[in-house]
């Protein structure tokens, strides 16, 4: 176990390295920061030395080892833009990602497991039917859309939730939270569904053909010749045995909810990273969005490799060969 | 006088209703959005209109703007020039920072220093200083290089800082790249302004309160401000329908119409100061981007003015931008000091033959080619005019190749180079210019029109290259004459040498549009600042 953990570990560092390359070099490419740092009557020269003294200089393989040591200590600089320090910008508003993305993961799963459990027992059944054509929607609209729509429909012509930002929060040491504040639970409803509704249908469907699929088999068919109920056949027997590809899904699109969120925290002027994300974009303000790319980076390691352990915990055919096959998915 | 028991409740009751009201009534929030944040609350952190609009609600200048952007005295009462290169500054006595310190002349020379030091962006205000002292509590005395007219102009976005804040947080110079240093004027400010910052959430929030012990008698009549940055503009718009703020600052030009039909919502549109205008690369001996070899025709005046003649802008205002836009024949717009009214009449338009006949006349009766270069993300509509010009111009015979891109490749082929002046690879061009430092005609007529020449900071926008030594000679001389009716004389003179030589086409000033609930009264200068202290919640 600890061997495995160990390897992963490594595996991790070594995407770390990746990522960091990988978002290094393509903003190399972004525009020069020094424009955007300056005022349009800086002379050249003052600009050259600006230039000098912030290492733009240097050659690329020094600049990505000199970002790599500073990034390893948890240092990424002033941003470009408002001369604050990264880490603390990117700190400030990390709280306001995970609780919206922790709450749309939440949504997804609690909406979108039963509905995948009820469509895959009923597959004829009209509401099945009906619930199939309606969650084609949670795909096929960009996120955007339905973020605009809702706030049309709740915002502008029912008034009952607000149009954007985060409503009311609360502070406990560096983290600040909706969920102790209704105006800041009532901010949340919107823009979850919003983030939410393209893994819920992505869950239902999945979970609905796992479904179909371990219905067919023969353990369910000895389940009920011996009389167990319908109750603990569908959840103790069926779903137990479908939950292994819905967690590494789960994990992945947990991810994946963090890393673009940035669309719906853009619609809802929702003060997370991927908002900071996009305002440094247009700046080139490149620690910030260096910084960004490797915490996503770091994210979707880390969520790999809880995903990888809960294997040990539901598949118990794991446990026992555990060290040798992991990570040969 | 007797009351009975239910009587002396009801009427208890009453009371309490209004004072209940009188306290609701009171408490005046006034909530707006932008697309994006303040970058900084440091005032000399950027030199861009909406950080210096926003921190002047804090922090105020020797000099300010009222509504009609005339120059008035804020936290100096009296200003001038004792010789041509002396200004002196009389101070606003009794004047208390917003943490009770007292303003004087150490916290202006203070300011002056720190906004022409090391971190700040705003040192182009003082090309022309040589040193600023105090001369007693009350009074300050800045000595230039070269006589400056527009000095006490330029300084009114200038927000004056207090020494001893500065010094007490470490803030004394503005933020510093290079160290690596926040700097704690960064997300903390304390000024002489109409309002303090109450809470600074970068990217989220920022909330100011009025300020109570505020020199001058409030025109508005807030208690709290709160700005949030909304970057989504469809969002912008359902929050301002919905009621979740009062007032957005930028509206998308699509969403115009909608707004003005909602009956709670009302629409401000009025002229901006910059000037949307075409050029053309005069100076090349041979066009970049055309099918003439061996001659430029855009050096021939009659060319010029056959393009300028045929393009007609009251279509382009109609069509292109529904109604938004104001139509100018002037590099300048009104409201700058320096506008000349009289001469703000378009040539009239040239029927297509008369305009091939002129082209011909220039040695041109087929007409010619020429790329043309547009961004698509800068001004309101820029791609579409660009198309329209195209048109318009194809009718006489001028194949215009056109290139629309964005702003940064735009810019990066059209500028002149920083280093050495030479002109960049554009032959024919759209671009805006608002003398936004100085509001006045100078700053146009030494970056746009006079010749370019790095050395003495002239024409460094002046992308085509247009030269008129006769126009230099003016230019100049207006850049240091303090006598305001010669002046004017002579700003008359040279805009009518610019307007003969049709040295650009101006096009329009665009419409700055602004929405608000019905029950917000505000003003809406024409250089898009946004002063807080003109705003009054019904």
């Amino acid at each position: 176990m600890l061997a495995f953990i160990l390897r992963r570990l490594m595996q991790s560092v070594a995407v770390l390295l990746a990522v960091g390359l990988v978002s290094f070099s393509l903003f190399r490419y972004v525009g020069d920061p020094i424009n955007a740092m300056v005022g349009q009557d800086t002379p050249a020269v003052e600009r050259e030395a600006l230039r000098v003294k912030l290492g733009l200089n240097d050659p690329a393989p020094i600049q990505f080892v000199r970002f790599i040591a500073n990034a390893a200590h948890g240092q990424f600089g002033l941003s470009y833009r408002t001369a604050e320090p990264v880490s603390r910008m990117i700190l400030e508003r990390l709280p306001a990602t995970l609780e919206l993305s922790f709450c749309a993961a939440l949504f997804a799963l609690l909406v979108g497991i039963p509905m995948g459990v009820y469509t895959g027992l009923y597959p004829r059944h009209w509401t099945s039917r009906l619930l199939q054509a309606v969650s084609l929607i949670g795909v096929s609209l960009p996120t955007f859309l339905i973020g605009i729509l809702l706030i049309l429909f709740f915002s502008v012509i029912l008034r009952w939730l607000p149009s954007f930002g985060r409503g009311e929060t609360v502070t406990i040491g560096w983290w600040t939270t909706n969920f102790l504040r209704w105006k800041g639970l009532e901010a949340l409803i919107l823009p979850s569904i919003t983030l939410g509704l393209f893994q819920l249908t992505l869950l239902m469907r999945l979970v609905r053909s796992e479904m179909l699929e371990v219905m067919r088999t023969d353990y369910i068919k000895f389940a009920r010749a011996r009389g167990l109920t319908n109750r603990a056949i569908n959840f103790g027997h069926a779903l137990k045995n479908t939950l292994v590809p819905v967690i590494t899904v789960t994990g992945l699109q947990l991810g994946s909810l963090i890393a673009f969120a940035i669309v719906t925290e853009t619609v809802f002027a929702w003060p997370g990273v991927g908002q900071l994300f996009i305002q440094s974009v247009q700046f080139s303000d490149i620690p910030v969005m260096a910084a960004y790319l490797m915490l996503i980076g770091l994210f979707f390691v880390i969520i790999n490799l809880v995903v990888d352990l809960l294997y040990f915990v539901v598949d118990p055919r794991l446990r026992g060969q555990m060290g040798r096959r992991a990570g040969a998915h | 006088m007797t009351f009975s028991l239910r009587q002396s409740l009801a009427m208890m009751a009453l009371a309490f209703a209004c004072v209940a009201s009188a306290t609701t009534v009171d408490a005046k929030t006034f909530r707006w959005a932008n697309s994006g944040d303040v970058s900084s609350m440091d005032p000399y952190a950027r030199q861009e209109t909406f950080l210096l609009t926003f921190t002047a609600n804090i922090y105020e200048g020797l000099t300010r703007r009222d509504k009609d952007l005339k120059l008035e005295p804020a936290l100096a009462v009296k200003w001038g020039q004792t010789d041509p290169t002396h200004w002196y500054f009389d101070l606003r006595p009794n004047v208390k920072f917003s943490d009770g310190t007292p303003f004087t002349a150490d916290d202006v020379v203070f300011s002056i220093n720190r906004a022409n030091g090391p971190g700040s962006n705003l040192n182009g205000n003082f090309s022309t200083m040589k040193s600023i002292k105090k001369v007693n509590d009350l009074r300050v005395e800045v000595e230039t290089i070269v006589p400056d007219p527009l000095l006490a102009d330029k300084w009114s976005s200038i927000g004056i800082m207090s020494k001893a804040w500065c010094e007490k947080n470490n803030a004394v110079h503005a933020a510093d790249m290079i160290k690596n240093e926040e700097n704690y004027a960064t997300r903390n400010a304390m000024g002489t302004g109409p309002f303090v910052l109450k809470e600074r959430r970068a990217g989220e929030k920022t909330v100011l309160v009025a300020n109570p012990n505020w020199w001058d008698k409030p025109v508005h009549n807030l208690t709290e401000v709160i700005f949030t940055p909304v970057p989504n503009a469809a969002t912008r718009v359902a929050a301002l329908k919905a009621g979740d703020i009062d007032m957005t600052y930028e509206v998308p030009p699509a969403d115009t119409e909608n707004l003005k039909r909602d009956p709670n919502i009302k629409v401000l549109e009025g002229p901006e100061t910059r000037v949307v205008y075409l050029g053309f690369d005069e100076e090349r001996d041979e066009l970049v981007e055309s099918n003439i070899k061996g001659k430029n025709p855009f050096k021939d005046k009659r060319v010029r003015e056959a393009m300028y003649r045929s393009i007609d802008i009251e279509a382009i205002k109609r069509t292109v931008m529904r109604g938004q836009s104001f139509p100018t024949a002037l590099m300048v717009a009104r409201g700058i000091n320096g506008y000349t009214a009289d001469l703000d009449k378009r040539p009239s338009l040239l029927k297509p033959e008369e305009a091939k006949k002129m082209l011909a006349d220039a040695g041109y009766p087929d007409g010619f080619e020429v790329g043309m270069d547009c961004p698509n993300d800068r001004y309101v509509n820029d791609e579409k005019i660009c198309q329209a010009v195209v048109s318009m111009l194809a009718k006489i015979g001028v194949k215009v190749n056109l290139r629309a891109q964005t702003r940064n490749l735009f810019f990066a082929k059209i500028l002149r180079s920083t280093s050495d002046g030479k002109p960049n690879k554009t032959s024919f061009f759209m671009l805006g210019w608002s003398p936004a430092t100085t509001y006045d005609v100078h700053n146009v007529f030494e970056q746009l029109l006079q010749t370019p020449d790095i050395k003495r900071k002239k024409g460094l926008y002046n992308v085509g290259g247009y030269s008129n030594p006769k126009f230099d000679e003016l230019a100049d001389k207006i850049e240091v004459e303090t006598d305001k009716a010669k002046r004017d004389a002579m700003i008359h003179e040279a805009t009518k040498i610019y307007l003969d030589d049709y040295a650009y086409i101006p096009l329009h000033q665009q419409a700055l549009v602004w929405a608000m609930r019905k029950n917000v009264d505000l003003v809406q200068p024409a250089d898009n600042t946004f002063p807080l202290r003109f705003v009054n919640v019904k």
